[in-house]
């Protein structure tokens, strides 16, 4: 792809290209253009632009049922888009047609192109028989066939980064809801992906563990881990992100920076939504 | 006759309901695998004929599968089959049944695995049969081990059935016994026979699901 963005790619907002992530000619790390998915014959996308640049950390707002899960569900290949296009570092997995159906690479393709992203779940999904250092390392050998001694290594520095030290050899079972989110996402980390998607990371958690996610997350952004996360934690999202979405009835309600999104929303329905997190705090 | 020789006549026997088990559970645990999937193919008319088949294994008597398998190559085709025949149909009848058994264990066992456990695999780039292989399987037969076992416990009992085709196992050598010598004692030493076979299989299986008790959902 050129620097020139063709017509019809979402605009990056001013606010998203004077941020922190300074690589304004870069290829964006995704793109994701014209997105409509039905399940069903219910359309729950009614059109989705979202580009990411690399170093940028987008929060997706909004409330249950505005197909949030549904793009990053779209965005990592778990569900196919009906229309519009999905681009990695420039190279499209699905391209829209003349009439915006999409048309998803070969099957092989597509499997290369996961260690482009990493989706961490809800809950959590670890392989309950695996103990915490498998669950880690078995994708980056197995899958992706690197050499052993790099695979530990790197698999050594994400256990000592998220705090897991001593607990290589536990399953799952024996950790807290906040340790198995950190191991779920040291396992994304390990396939060294381009990209990283929070699905709703902290809500499968107590309310006391959510603070040690947020923190990992807050790292990673320092490092510049380009990321998108589903929250409902809106004071975190405002914190932690450069620019926010905003989605309700499957469409991007309002996009902007995350502080002006969250302090200043200028549509109604993202008032509305938001009045609801602000009027209990 | 002396104890000596029923003992020996039993043993005897006792070789031959063995093989029945032990070929059973080598044809029907592998079949019934390939038996499941056909049941969750998503190819409809081989499922439809998985199910049939499926119904057709539990709705009907062992016993009576045997003789079909027996007898079937002869009156329905005009096979010559020959006694050497009796042991082979016994193992046919007897892994079609039972891999019918597995299967649905095995079904359900795959589908109880949450969905999401795929859809790690599928992010981390797990091919189709790697996630099947390195991460359902193992979960699967860690779920249906308990299930298998009553199967298996069954088949120990159940391959005195093969008494009625004339295969000269256990049961039939007992019954053998019993009438010449007009005595329950051959009875008795075949329950203690079946008995602790089953004990054995029990203890074995639980070792089984101990060893893959480290781990829960």
């Amino acid at each position: 792809m050129s620097e020139n963005a063709p017509a019809g790619t979402p605009q990056p907002t001013s606010a998203a290209s004077a941020g922190r992530a300074a690589t304004g000619t870069d290829v964006p790390v995704l793109q994701i253009a014209g997105a409509v998915k039905s399940f069903g014959g219910t359309e729950v996308l009614h059109g989705i632009d979202l580009t990411v640049n690399r170093g940028e950390v987008v929060g997706i707002i909004g409330p249950s049922g505005s197909g949030k899960s549904t793009i990053l569900r779209c965005a990592t290949l778990l569900e196919r888009l009906d229309r519009g296009s999905l681009c990695y570092d420039g190279d499209y997995l699905a391209t829209a047609g003349q009439d915006g159906t999409s048309s998803y690479r070969d099957a092989k393709t597509l499997r290369a192109a996961r260690s482009k992203f990493g989706l961490v779940f809800q809950n959590f999904n670890l392989f309950p028989h695996y103990t915490v250092w498998k669950n880690i390392t078995d994708a980056p050998l197995h899958v992706q066939g690197r050499d052993r001694d790099e695979v530990e290594r790197v698999a050594q520095d994400l256990i000592r980064k998220m705090g897991l030290d001593g607990r290589e050899r536990a399953v799952p079972c024996e950790l807290s809801g906040g340790q198995q989110q950190r191991v779920s996402i040291a396992r994304a980390l390990a396939l060294n992906p381009h990209i990283l998607f929070f699905d709703e990371p902290t809500s499968a958690l107590d309310p006391e563990l959510t603070g040690e996610i947020l923190k990992v997350i807050r790292d990673l952004a320092a490092e510049h881990m380009t990321m998108v996360i589903v929250t409902h934690e809106m004071a975190f999202a405002r914190d932690v992100a450069d620019r926010i979405a905003f989605m309700d009835g499957g469409v991007i309600v309002e996009e902007g920076d995350a502080r002006q999104v969250v302090d200043n929303p200028r549509r109604e329905r993202t008032k509305t939504f938001l009045g609801k997190f602000t009027d209990g705090a | 006759m002396t104890t000596q020789t029923m003992l020996s006549m039993l043993g005897q026997g006792m070789l031959v309901s063995l093989q029945i088990f032990f070929w059973t559970l080598v044809g029907s645990l592998p079949l019934g695998m390939l038996v499941a999937f056909g049941r969750l193919s998503r190819f409809k008319p081989l499922t439809w004929l998985v199910r049939a088949y499926i119904s057709i294994m539990r709705g009907t008597p062992l016993m009576l599968q045997l003789f079909v398998v027996y007898f079937g190559p002869y009156y329905l085709l005009g096979l010559e089959t020959g006694s050497n025949y009796r042991f082979t149909a016994t193992l046919i009848a007897f892994i079609l049944n039972y891999a019918a058994y597995f299967a649905e264990i095995y079904r359900s066992g795959i589908e109880s695995i949450p969905h999401g456990q795929r859809e790690a695999a599928n992010v981390l780039g797990y091919s189709r049969s790697q996630t099947f292989i390195k991460i359902i399987l193992p979960q699967v037969i860690k779920r249906v081990t308990p299930a298998i076992t009553n199967e298996v416990i069954t088949l120990v009992k159940d391959t005195s059935l093969a008494f009625a085709i004339g295969v000269t196992e256990m049961f039939t050598q007992a019954k053998a016994i019993a009438a010449s010598q007009h005595s329950m004692e051959a009875f008795v030493l075949a329950a203690a026979f079946y008995y602790v076979f089953n004990a054995i299989v029990a203890f074995a299986m639980e070792r089984i699901e101990k060893r893959m008790a480290y781990y829960h959902e």
